[in-house]
């Protein structure tokens, strides 16, 4: 089975993810991209798993539903941090959080 | 229960979050699914010590050598009696016949072992290894924990976060339990994190006051570094002993000579760090002391009879890598009795000049791990382990006794607010006596039968150097409880209002400690038959062949002198002289060999004592013939000079000598760093992001065009 298109896909939407992490200035927006970004790598993972065979993509799958379950957890942190973050400047621009300034 | 000893852990685990989620709403704040959680885990602990000592020895382990070995009494009755000799108590005392199997039959540890995750073709597992260390552990945690929950129902009544402080005890217990019954280093390092946390969380009960937290973090940040020689030793293992967790299994991987030399070596001095961050071992030490911020019910639990003996424990629990890594068998030196001989003395001596009685206990508890560890550095296995068990139950005492002083006079310092309360907590007093008297070591208490054959292993296993250390560390124990006793409990009351006794829930786990710091030294002495001693014994100490040494009257009379001599002459220092004035000019013609020890309990006192005493007498005699006046001005001036002159040491030694290499070290990274910051520290997240992908991109393009 080919699974260029697959990778391809998976490499597009990591772009995709990388280039709204590090551009986008709305908090709720990075996190949208970072979720993108693991999308993709369920993409190339599932993709990979049927390369090798069925039993390995039994275990890649649950290997994707694992990572699926971690990234919504993730998103409840990061909502979380956000609404924080509004509460206290009412805005949510990444760019202009800048306390961690050494 | 041997089999199933993954539910005494789970009991305590439920009970976590049960009281984490209902316990305010109950009538007792969730305190009462605390006690009956470790109580029932109490029960079960010492159902499992039963089954322990029930069960049948069918694992036969050939010795590594021909020492004797002392025999389980029910082999040893029909064995014929090597003869008695008179002991100090006139009881005699059955010697040992010498075993002349080449194979011992031991209880064989029970396992039960569950698959966690498959990966890379490794079945990775966790599961419990029960053996009688293992019980043994069990039951002291389940003890000093069963008795902490009912002391502080009493001790923290009031407290703002009274179920969250039962919430974490019980997520504590969960750890140390988790820890001891682990079959593997995961399941071990798993439990270790766990206390590590709950210590945090515990620490810094009362956080809102700036040192309570800070002492949390320190506490934490401490043992953390250690802990980075955990992760390296367990993974250093994984890899030499052909990728296992499994703790028997390296154990053997060790002894068998399969490891090779350097990785051996290499993992055991990662573990050994990792035990001085744990254990408080110098020189990472200082987390200890500073952990007192904590409720006191928290320090007799975690840093005196549970968590800070984890790290002994772990060396105990992986003697194998230990044992081959150091040579312990060879005698003479190695880096393990070297860190607890050091860290003995030192944590002795500075247990001198504290006036918060919680500090000397401190120090105690410091110097009396560094004993443990010393033991298991000259290869008395046996001893080291029988010494946490008695330690657990004599410093528990001590912790909780200060405790309940401090119930009634709201204070730690012993030379300000305390002082004669014998006569207004006869209880409190009594029990704080008998577990001194343990900690030093007086016939027939606990400390007394621990201590001995730690030096006595000394001796024997070619560690003399060791044993005189052990016996100077003695000494030193001794002298410095008889002074927090005299402070504390003798003398003129010197604080505030009307002490009374403490109510039962605090004079109950005393006299339960009280009568356990008694009794259960008898379980490894002659008089049994070194009972204790053949029923840890495992197929890791077996095969490296430790010696088990018979007790020795000779040995234990000299350790004895030494503890009577310096709680003679403890007795001398400040039960006879009111004043601690008087202890120089009577102790120096006296006692040249004690000048060391006293000169360090006097730099405490130097400037409030010596310094300012004689400046002020003098002058303000002189002064008095002039005016009335000049007195007060010139006592003013001598207080001026005095706070002078500790502003100077303060400012030139600490701050200037001390502080400025410190701070002359992180300037200097500072400055180098500054002109990096201004363009890379910018304090966004998306920028660093931005650095991080390309470094990532960077990388990649590396590994592309190289590999």
């Amino acid at each position: 089975m080919l699974i260029n298109q697959f990778l391809l896909l998976g490499a597009v939407l990591f772009c995709i993810g990388v280039y709204g992490v590090l551009a986008r200035r709305n908090g709720v927006l990075v996190l949208m991209s970072i979720e993108l970004i693991l999308n993709s790598v369920n993409i190339n993972l599932i993709a990979f798993g049927h390369l090798w065979g069925s039993e390995s993509a039994v275990n890649a799958q649950v290997f994707a539903l694992f990572i699926i379950a971690v990234a919504a957890a993730e998103v409840g942190v990061g909502l979380a941090i956000i609404l924080l973050i509004y509460r206290n400047r009412t805005s949510v621009a990444f760019d202009e959080v800048d306390m961690m300034k050494g | 229960m041997l089999e199933n000893a993954f539910v005494i852990p789970a009991i305590t685990f439920v009970s976590f979050w049960l009281i984490l989620f209902f316990g305010k709403r109950l009538p007792k704040g969730g305190s009462e699914i605390g006690v009956f959680a470790v109580g029932a885990t109490l029960v079960l602990s010492l159902f499992a010590g039963y089954q322990w000592v029930d069960r049948d020895k069918t694992l036969a382990v050939e010795h590594g050598t021909e020492e004797v070995h002392a025999e389980d009494e029910t082999e040893h009755a029909t064995a014929p009696a090597g003869g008695t000799v008179p002991s100090l108590d006139g009881e005699p005392i059955v010697l040992i016949a010498e075993d002349g199997h080449d194979a011992e039959k031991i209880r064989e540890p029970v396992r039960k072992e569950w698959s966690w995750f498959k990966v890379g073709g490794h079945d990775i597992k966790v599961g419990t290894h029960i053996d009688g260390f293992a019980v043994l552990m069990l039951i002291t945690v389940a003890i000093i924990s069963f008795l902490v929950h009912v002391f502080s129902t009493n001790y923290l009544h009031d407290d703002r976060r009274y179920t969250h402080y039962f919430a974490a005890l019980s997520l504590f217990t969960t750890g140390m339990y988790v820890l001891v019954t682990a079959s593997s280093t995961l399941g071990a390092l798993f439990g270790w994190e766990l206390m590590g946390l709950c210590s945090f969380m515990l620490i810094g009960h009362w956080w809102e006051e700036q040192p309570n937290s800070d002492a949390a973090l320190k506490a934490f940040f401490t043992t953390r570094t250690g802990d980075i020689g955990l992760l390296v030793g367990i993974s250093i293992l994984f890899f030499a002993a052909d990728r296992t967790f499994d703790i028997a299994a390296i154990n053997e991987a060790a002894l068998h000579g399969d490891i090779g030399r350097t990785a051996l070596v290499a993992a055991a001095a990662a573990l050994l760090c990792a035990v001085i961050g744990k254990s408080a071992q110098f020189p990472l030490h200082t987390w200890l002391p500073d952990a007192m911020a904590g409720p006191t019910p928290v320090s007799a639990l975690i840093h005196a009879a549970t968590m800070v003996v984890a790290g002994v424990y772990l060396l105990g629990r992986l003697y194998g890598v230990f044992w081959e890594g150091f040579d312990i068998g060879a005698g003479g030196f190695n880096v393990v009795a070297l860190v607890g001989a050091v860290t003995l003395i030192i944590a002795a001596a500075l247990a001198f000049v504290q006036h918060d009685i919680k500090k000397v206990l401190a120090y105690s508890t410091v110097s009396q791990l560094g004993y443990m560890v010393m033991a298991l550095g000259v290869g008395a296995w046996t001893a080291a382990i029988f010494h946490l068990f008695t330690h657990a139950m004599f410093k528990g005492l001590l912790f909780l006794a200060s405790g309940s002083v401090s119930h009634a006079v709201h204070s730690f310092d012993m030379k300000k607010d305390m002082g004669g309360l014998r006569k207004h907590m006869p209880i409190t007093h009594a029990t704080f006596m008998v577990g001194s008297l343990a900690l030093a070591g007086v016939f027939p208490l606990a400390g007394f039968w621990s201590k001995d054959e730690i030096l006595l292993g000394a001796r024997l296993n070619g560690y003399e150097a060791f044993m005189v250390v052990g016996l100077v560390g003695a000494f030193m124990t001794a002298a410095y409880m008889a002074r927090c006793v005299w402070l504390t409990f003798y003398g003129e009351y010197r604080g505030h209002g009307h002490p009374h006794e403490s109510p039962l829930a605090i004079t109950g786990p005393l006299v339960t400690l009280a009568v356990l710091s008694v009794g259960v030294g008898f379980l490894n002495s002659p008089l049994t038959d070194m009972w204790l001693g053949g029923l840890i014994d495992n197929e890791t100490v077996l095969t490296a062949g430790i010696a088990h040494h018979d007790f020795s009257v000779p040995d234990a009379l000299v350790s004895t002198a030494v503890v009577l001599l310096a709680l003679g002459l403890g007795y001398l220092l400040f039960f006879r002289d009111r004043l601690p004035k008087g202890v120089t000019e009577r102790s120096k013609p006296a006692l040249a060999g004690y000048t060391f020890l006293v000169n360090k309990y006097y730099l405490d006192h130097l400037w409030t004592g010596v310094v300012v005493g004689s400046i002020k007498g003098p002058i303000a005699r002189g002064a008095y013939w002039l005016n009335q006046n000049v007195i007060d001005g010139v006592v003013n001036a001598a207080g001026i000079a005095s706070r002078r002159s500790g502003e100077w040491v303060y400012k030139w030694i600490d701050q200037g000598a001390i502080d400025g290499t410190v701070n002359g070290l992180g300037l200097g990274a500072s400055e180098t760093g500054g002109s990096l910051r201004q363009v890379i520290q910018t304090g966004r997240v998306q920028w660093y992001g931005s650095i991080l992908f390309g470094a990532v991109a960077l990388l990649a393009l590396a590994l592309v065009i190289f590999v």
